[in-house]
């Protein structure tokens, strides 16, 4: 996995909430069997009104997505995350997300920062008035940073170790391979198996 | 003091845990379907590692599917993609049950089905609707793709623990009310955000009442106001509904199985960190009305008006909704008209939920111009119903009897809606475009969507 420390770039104020996997991607893009290539997918319903926000010139080229409240809900798609970053996204900032987007997102290097509603409001407020904002997610110091201002976000300790570094998880869990095999050992004789001829 | 369910399945599955880093998992099964899991395969090809165990892996082909045969895939890309997961399953070992077998279905209604969905396990799929196979008392839940690589290779996840919240349905159900009535309520009460980080157990004697397929359709749609996972604790119903399928324990590891399983309740003094309660006698048939689950409103409503709502993001996600949907508010729920109606998907495409619909519309016609597509969940769904004489009950009325698959509950496959369309649905999802590009969704139970079907508009079978 890719590395996150500290990223700076313009953003793109998405002012909708709910903004589920659905429109994040339609279940019609998701027949690739790659990583790659689903940037053409991404909130394809929406590309054709003139009015969206990713068809604004001045948002073209934002890595930084600020959206409203339930981000990536629904369907469990990790497609989501790699049309994000598809697209040229770094981070997405939101007041809250849907839990399986999130944690798909922690994955991939894709980073959601949680903001309180006022501060995403503030954000907003900033990108629209000077699109040129640039807007620093720093993951070192756990702190968005925009116009002189700043707000802290959560990231529990491991998850942020493990994107500083960008250590494959598989990886981490193999380390603990003979704890797998001793609990394996002890499982009890009624779980069940599917045959495997 | 004492555990709850979820507690106690947690912390029989913990592998290792370690201050300050999530526990390690251990995953009693892991479903496999074809549009989450190639990128997941491709990942173990190129680390040089193999499937831990593919005896705890279960793939099937359902979300590509046609549905209105069982040989030709007419989109090559939906054909690659099926392909490829047959290639991965016979590269790594892993049992798949391809389009045409007799245990193909969706993946949340053949696991049940096989009796390899049991209490106290961890399940887990590329599919939010995992959730599904909590009704059995199971912690299951949707993961993504990279999740699927690292269970594939490990049989294993980190996850770190999620509150737990009760979900209590007190009273009863009203005849003619639904389990999806009242999950549709529940989520319109607490909204689509309201479980966010927990895994939710259903309690109460409403829940106990229900069949595992009631069950099944409340845990199902648990993703869909944002939980982590649901659940509901295993009793006599759940026993019996087990009792003697393929992968059942059966002899003496059915009685080891039952006696632990028993012990899994929820302990009296067990606490909950959120409690939540809702009055199942007050629940009627329920609908949505616009494009989130949470929007929704008793069949006997009317559309809300958007200033009604309180909350700003509410007021515009509501006027955003209406527009899409092409609704006025004040209509009345049972005047709106639709052209479509779709039963079937991993919410309600089961056994009980066409027997339901097929005792509505029996001897009744569908409305001119509705299409009816009833689409089992399965292939042995569909044979079952088919020794029961459904399909015949489905075809005089004039809906179509189709394969089992996902079909028109996502917009993937040949079935979806054109632009504009208006669908009574049994599925999970009435996203913008989730039944295909500009479709308009109204989220129903089985036996509202047979009404509807007969009536051309939304209504309930006492309407008819
Ligand atoms: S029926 Fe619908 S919700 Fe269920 S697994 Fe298939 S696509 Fe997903």
């Amino acid at each position: 996995m890719k590395k996150f420390t500290v990223h700076t770039g313009t953003g793109v104020p998405l002012r909708r909430s709910n903004v589920d996997t659905d429109q994040i991607i339609p279940a019609v893009y998701l027949k690739r069997v790659t990583r790659t290539g689903f940037a053409d997918g991404l909130f394809s319903a929406w590309r054709n009104d003139p009015e969206f926000v990713l068809n604004n010139p001045a948002f073209a080229g934002g890595t930084v997505l600020v959206a409203g409240t339930d981000f990536g809900t629904g369907s469990s798609r990790e497609h989501a995350v790699w049309a994000l970053q598809d697209h040229g996204f770094a981070a997405v900032i939101a007041p809250r997300f849907g839990d399986i987007f999130r944690g798909n997102s922690l994955k991939g290097g894709l980073l959601p920062v949680q903001l309180p509603i006022d501060a995403v409001e503030t954000l907003w407020k900033l990108i629209e008035h000077d699109p040129t904002t640039q807007i620093t997610v720093d993951l070192v110091e756990r702190e968005v940073r925009a116009d002189g201002r700043s707000w802290s976000f959560e990231l529990d300790d491991f998850t942020r170790w493990r994107l500083l570094e960008g250590l494959d998880d598989i990886g981490l869990t193999l380390r603990h391979e003979a704890d797998i095999a001793a609990y394996e050992s002890s499982r009890p004789s009624f779980k069940p198996s599917i045959a495997t001829t | 003091m004492g555990r709850t369910l979820a507690e106690k399945i947690w912390d029989a599955h913990v592998v290792r845990s370690a201050e300050g880093e999530p526990d390690l998992l251990y995953i009693d099964l892991h479903l496999v379907h074809e549009v989450t899991s190639p990128q997941a395969f491709d990942g173990l090809r190129a680390a040089g590692r193999k499937v831990r165990r593919p005896d705890l892996t279960l793939a099937t082909e359902d979300h590509n599917t046609p549905t209105d045969n069982l040989v030709t895939i007419a989109d090559p890309v939906s054909r690659t993609q099926l392909e490829t997961l047959r290639r991965n399953a016979v590269e790594f070992g892993v049992p798949l049950h391809s389009l045409g077998a007799a245990e193909q279905g969706i993946v949340h209604v053949i696991g049940p089905q096989l009796g390899a969905t049991q209490p106290g396990m961890t399940i887990v799929c590329g599919d939010s609707h995992t959730s599904t196979h909590g009704a059995f008392g199971s912690i299951a839940f949707g993961i993504g793709t990279s999740e699927v690589e690292h269970v594939l290779a490990t049989q294993t996840l980190p996850q770190t623990k999620p509150r737990t919240m009760a979900v209590t349905v007190t009273g009863a159900l009203r005849p003619g009310v639904t389990a999806k009535d009242l999950i549709l309520a529940l989520i319109t009460q607490v909204g689509t955000g309201g479980g966010q980080g927990h895994i939710v157990e259903y309690r109460g004697e409403a829940i106990r009442d229900l069949s595992m397929e009631g069950r099944m359709t409340i845990c199902n749609m648990s993703i869909e106001w944002g939980a982590r996972a649901g659940m509901v604790a295993p009793d006599e119903t759940t026993f019996a509904y087990l009792k003697g399928r393929p992968n059942a324990p059966a002899g003496a590891d059915w009685d080891a199985a039952v006696e632990y399983w028993r012990g899994l309740a929820t302990d009296e003094d067990a606490v909950f960190d959120t409690e939540v309660t809702i009055d199942a006698g007050a629940v009627e048939p329920f609908v949505t009305w616009g494009t989130n689950p949470g929007q929704g409103a008793p069949l006997s409503g009317t559309v809300p008006v958007p200033e009604s709502f309180a909350d700003e993001a509410a007021r515009t996600a509501a006027e955003r909704a209406l527009s899409y949907m092409d609704l006025t508010a004040g209509t009345k729920l049972r005047d709106v008209e639709v052209d479509v109606v779709f039963l079937g998907s991993c919410t309600n495409g089961r056994l009980e939920d066409l027997r339901a619909a097929a005792e509505v519309i029996s001897g009744r016609r569908v409305a001119e111009g509705v299409r009816m597509l009833v689409v089992p969940g399965s292939a042995k769904v569909r044979a079952a119903a088919e020794a029961e004489g459904l399909h015949e009950v489905f075809t005089a009325a004039g809906a179509e009897w189709r394969f089992a698959g996902c079909s028109m509950c996502l917009g993937m496959n040949p079935d979806v809606l054109t632009p504009g369309q208006r669908s009574a649905s049994t599925s999970n999802r009435n996203f913008e475009g989730r039944q295909g590009r500009g479709g308009r969704t109204h989220l129903v139970s089985p036996a509202v969507a047979a009404a509807t079907a007969v009536a051309g508009h939304l209504a309930a079978p006492a309407d008819l």
